[in-house]
């Protein structure tokens, strides 16, 4: 309770690295096919810091997160990399000890918070669940909890919805008791995948709110993952973008938007509607060809066969982030061969 | 773009409610009022644009206008034929000139059918094609809809979600329609596809003379490729008119709440931006609240509100509002 009064306030506290993520590597074995999901994936994310997640589906954001969280399911494996939390590589532990970091130092907020509850369990029952198995509350002390959970997300008249059942809220309202267990026990860190993909631009809005409330009040570290980039334009701190298992280009929110520099992501933000709405051009511009095909050992530019500014070093080695000039307080990095602000091919 | 006044589509005070059974039992009878009075014309060439909460009633006004559903009260007319007079039977020629798209483009084609045949199947029905002339017909509209005629003998499931989506528009222009409903036609498909099939719309738009009722949630599509929006609220239609009107003048307090919720990709003005966050959730459309269905969420609202539907009314600019404090 005292950790949630708190007042961090955002700033001081950032510049501490909370999670180091190195090199991660996940495979997926299906139908006697070998999936490159997740290929080589290196981040990190500061306490209390906003980090934006961007791609388009099958990207591997999702399995990025899992990966980490021992959550994969059984046809994948990790089969390389570090995930320090501190300093304990999450990839390490055993599923006791995984189990103790996951809701009491790191939450977790979903796309369809339906499938994460219990239909048969009241929501109240099941938030309150996880206090007491984290032992932060006994019993009796887990229903005010809650309560006072409840009234923190926005979830009016809580007292009495305490006792509804999932399928009894809206949709709107379990991705709020969703955000209410994530926090129950008062983590460090969130991680949201794609929580307002499913809901009304109103609903998100109000959940975007909350989420920055409850962010700036408890100084957590939130990792945001979405497939809409103007989504995180006001969220996030830094964003990354992830194209085939890779990330493509890193920077300062402000950064990424101001000097896009990836052809993928130049795509991507030339083909948001609002971008061009200035423009008032009748075509939209748009990214031709589909996502690679994962089942090949990546050893080329895996956006290359969309690619307009391709060379032929592209088709022959994978490109490396390097880092990029900027005007970010962290870095702007990009895997590319090509400078596509000068089109000079980088040494 | 060729817009006569003469408009290709007209609903007028259309209807539709359906009956649905409450209570642990299902002994309890309700009624939804999904479409509760709406009014509208679409023009020969242009592109209208329904949007609104899900819920709000944006599909079901779609269907009902297509016969799909019949209307509980209201009609429409395709050029001067009452479509809600006809029979099932009196309808058939009119269907191939009306069509619709969906969201989900698997769902909506065979597994077992090859593409070739899904896409001749609507043309021999109709008769528009001969056994002939089918298979050149065929390529011609997988050209269309820029696939190639290696298409022909594969299977849905060989194809990506975007490119579903090309044969579903392929199979519905297949009988020469002049109006297609697009009900959110790109919301399962990835941002970098999005684009390239809003571009097809438009293009085909431009080359047969189609006329488009166009459902999205994505506003910021809406705006690019509408002509004139509708903004749809718990069964009733909020405020209708060109599309710089309403985007960049709304008038119906709804109209300035949805667009204000909308996320911007500009960091520098999102940050900081101060946006009207609608409390509260839609209400339910079984027992939609009395006067404007919107008054309980209306910073605006006055007893009047609480009492009297408003009007739908046409304002000076041309746009029409139902709303009584704008
Ligand atoms: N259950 C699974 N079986 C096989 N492959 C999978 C499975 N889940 C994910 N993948 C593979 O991993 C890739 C990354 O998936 P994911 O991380 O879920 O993408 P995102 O979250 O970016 O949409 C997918 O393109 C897919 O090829
Ligand atoms: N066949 C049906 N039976 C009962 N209720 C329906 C049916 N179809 C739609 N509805 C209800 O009508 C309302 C409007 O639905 P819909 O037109 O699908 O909204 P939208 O397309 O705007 O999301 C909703 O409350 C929905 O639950
Ligand atoms: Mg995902
Ligand atoms: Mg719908």
């Amino acid at each position: 309770m005292t950790r949630l009064i708190q007042n961090n306030g955002r700033g001081n506290i950032m510049g501490e690295t909370l999670l180091q993520v190195t090199n991660l590597t996940t495979r997926f074995h299906s139908r006697g096919n070998l999936i490159h999901a997740v290929n080589g994936v290196s981040f990190k994310i500061d306490k209390g810091e906003t980090l934006g997640v961007v791609g388009e589906s099958g990207c591997g954001k999702s399995v990025t997160m899992l990966s980490m969280l021992h959550l994969l399911p059984p046809a994948a494996r990790v089969v390389a990399g570090t995930a320090f939390f501190h300093d304990k590589d999450l990839l390490k532990l055993n599923s006791r000890e995984m189990q103790r970091i996951r809701g009491n130092h790191i939450g977790m907020i979903f796309q369809d918070p339906m499938t994460s509850f219990n239909p048969v369990l009241t929501i109240g029952d099941q938030v309150g669940e996880s206090l007491i198995y984290h032992n932060i509350s006994n019993r009796a002390g887990a229903e005010k909890r809650v309560i006072e959970l409840f009234r923190m997300v926005g979830i009016p008249d809580p007292e009495a919805r305490l006792k509804d059942y999932p399928h009894q809220f809206s949709g709107g309202m379990r991705q709020r008791a969703m955000i209410a267990m994530a926090l129950a026990c008062e983590p460090e860190l969130v991680i949201a995948d794609e929580p307002t993909t499913a809901l009304d631009v109103t609903i998100q809005a109000q959940i975007v709110e909350v989420v920055k409330d409850l962010r700036d009040r408890l100084g957590i570290a939130i990792i945001w993952i979405t497939h809409d980039l103007s989504l995180v334009a006001g969220l996030a701190d830094r964003i990354m973008v992830m194209y085939a298992g890779n990330v493509i280009e890193e920077a300062t929110t402000e950064d990424l938007f101001d000097q896009p520099t990836h052809p993928y992501t130049l795509g991507l933000l030339a083909a948001l509607p609002a971008f061009q709405a200035s423009k008032n051009s009748k075509r939209l511009s748009s990214i031709p060809g589909s996502p690679p095909d994962l089942r090949a050992e990546p050893t080329s530019c895996p956006f290359l066969p969309r690619c307009s500014y391709a060379i032929n070093r592209c088709a022959i080695e994978m490109p490396l982030a390097h880092e990029i000039p900027g005007n970010g307080s962290t870095p702007h990095s990009v895997a590319c061969f090509v400078n596509t602000q000068e089109r000079i091919t980088v040494q | 773009m060729n817009t006569s006044p003469e408009p290709l589509i007209r609903v007028e005070h259309i209807k539709k409610y359906f009956p649905v059974k409450l209570g642990a039992y299902g002994d309890k009878k309700a009624t939804v009022h999904a479409v509760d009075d709406v009014s509208f014309e679409i023009f020969q060439g242009e592109t209208l644009s329904l949007v609104g909460e899900s819920g709000c009633g944006k599909s079901t006004t779609g269907y009902t206008l297509l016969q799909l559903h019949r209307a509980t009260a209201g009609v429409c007319f395709y050029k001067d034929v009452n479509l809600t007079e006809l029979s099932d039977n009196q309808l058939r020629p009119y269907r191939q000139k009306i069509q619709i798209i969906f969201q989900d483009p698997y769902s909506t084609l065979n597994p077992r059918m090859t593409i070739g045949t899904a896409i001749a199947e609507p043309m021999m029905t109709h008769k528009i094609a001969t056994k002939d002339n089918v298979a050149e017909k065929v390529v011609q509209l997988l050209k269309d809809v820029g696939l190639t005629e290696r298409a022909v003998n594969r299977y849905p499931h060989e194809f990506s979600g975007g490119q579903r989506q090309r044969i579903c528009i392929a199979r519905a222009l297949a009988c020469n329609p002049e109006f297609l409903v697009c009900d959110e036609p790109i919301s399962a498909l990835d941002v970098s596809i999005q684009a390239q099939i809003i571009n097809l719309l438009q293009d085909l738009q431009e080359k047969y003379n189609l006329t488009y009722l166009f459902i999205a949630h994505d506003l910021s599509v809406v705006r690019h490729i509408s002509n004139r929006v509708g903004v749809m609220y718990l069964g009733k239609l909020a405020e209708l008119g060109d599309k710089d009107l309403v985007f960049y003048n709304p008038l119906h307090p709804y109209t300035k709440a949805l667009l204000s919720a909308v996320p911007q990709p500009n960091p520098h003005t999102e940050k900081t931006r101060k946006r009207q966050v609608l409390t509260g959730e839609i209400p339910s459309a079984i027992n939609p609240p009395s006067g404007c269905h919107f008054h309980p969420r209306c910073p605006l609202a006055t007893d009047l509100c609480k009492k009297t539907v408003p009007e739908w009314r046409k304002m000076e600019d041309g746009r029409f509002i139902a709303c009584h404090a704008a």
